[in-house]
């Protein structure tokens, strides 16, 4: 029973971090299709990373992605809090992918784009903390 | 009842979602239409320095719709609306008129400011739109360059221009003072970023240009006043 509760805890704090990330990419999807960020400013690395052509895949802004990754690991960790352990596996996959996109993100910010944008580092911080939370989380709920 | 109440969390967590989106996307399309002083593009004041004269301007002196563009060489989002004004102005001919000022943004983009010089220098051999046309079509090989020199002077070569005196212009007085006249310009429209494009002295919002739909629109309705 203390273990089923601290995985629970480990899985709403997930939900909790997932959702500061969809707020974050949320910002950044509006942003980027009203054209807010895509401008360059006096005092920006933001405008150079979200103006970029990595900022997009297949016409799409790359934060519109995130933010449904974000929703969806939202959801399953909310599941998972509430003794829905079957969606555990499918959430750790879902995890993985995003920490995995992370790096790839951090890899084009610091050696293509020579930028860094303030709300991409928050959403890389955040789904690191997702990745770890949900590791242990599934490691303690075995 | 416990059962359901996860699915209650994500569909007001959904919900609240998407309402903030909805917020955002209200908020930054209500400020540059009814707010002009928060906007970051307000209107021209009228008193406003002329800028850098000659300016430099293409079209035709008696068109209906004038389009003044603050624009940084290096800056990837001119760089993008580059094409989306040519089209226009193809489309357009003798009814738009376009104008240039310099905007070099230095913190951004280190080169900013030597692609202005080379621009205004070969406008001092009446080539400024060639060489305008150059830097943004090359943009993405001079931009990651080391030293650029070299580069400008090729497409200054290019251009068939005197490439000894080019050399000497992109550092003359001449070419400084146009720089920093169409810049006191820019500060007196409080221009913060670039592109920030004016048509028939009206500011408009970035969402308003970035593609030629858009652009046409923005032009249509000012030809249409």
């Amino acid at each position: 029973m203390i273990q089923n509760r601290r995985v629970a805890i480990l899985y709403s704090v997930a939900a909790f971090v997932a959702l500061i990330g969809l707020a974050d990419a949320i910002y950044l999807t509006i942003g980027h299709i009203t054209g807010q960020t895509v401008r360059c400013t006096i005092t920006s690395g933001c405008s150079e990373v979200l103006g970029s052509r990595y900022a997009t895949v297949r016409g799409q802004p790359v934060a519109l992605f995130g933010a449904i990754a974000y929703f969806t690991v939202f959801s399953l960790a909310t599941l998972a809090a509430f003794g829905y352990r079957l969606v555990g596996k499918l959430l750790l996959l879902i995890v993985t992918l995003m920490f995995l996109a992370t790096l790839w993100l951090l890899y084009l910010q610091a050696f293509v784009i020579h930028h860094f944008c303030q709300y991409c580092l928050l959403s890389a911080a955040a789904t690191t903390t997702l990745t770890v939370l949900v590791a242990i989380a599934t490691r303690a709920s075995r | 009842m416990k059962r359901f109440f996860p699915f209650a969390i994500i569909v007001i967590v959904l919900a609240g979602a998407l309402a903030a989106g909805w917020y955002w996307w209200k908020a930054a399309h209500k400020s540059p239409a009814s707010e002009p002083s928060n906007s970051g593009i307000p209107a021209v004041p009228t008193s406003a320095p002329a800028g850098a004269q000659p300016q430099h301007v293409r079209g035709s002196e008696t068109a209906p719709v004038t389009l003044e563009e603050f624009g940084d060489f290096e800056c990837p989002s001119c760089g993008l609306f580059y094409p989306v004004l040519k089209t226009i102005e193809g489309a357009y001919g003798s009814r738009l008129r376009v104008i240039f000022r310099e905007f070099p943004l230095t913190t951004p983009h280190p080169h900013a400011l030597a692609a202005a010089h080379a621009a205004e220098a070969a406008g001092l051999q009446g080539r400024f739109w060639e060489m305008h046309d150059l830097l943004y079509e090359n943009q993405e090989a001079w931009a990651k360059a080391f030293d650029v020199r070299p580069i400008f002077e090729g497409y200054a070569s290019k251009l068939g221009l005197d490439v000894e005196r080019f050399k000497q212009d992109q550092t003359s007085e001449a070419v400084d003072n146009r720089i920093f006249l169409d810049g006191l310009r820019a500060h007196s429209f409080g221009v913060q970023g670039t592109p920030t494009i004016y048509i028939n002295g009206r500011g408009i919002p970035y969402e308003e240009f970035r593609t030629v739909e858009a652009l046409r629109a923005s032009i249509d309705k000012a030809l249409a006043k």
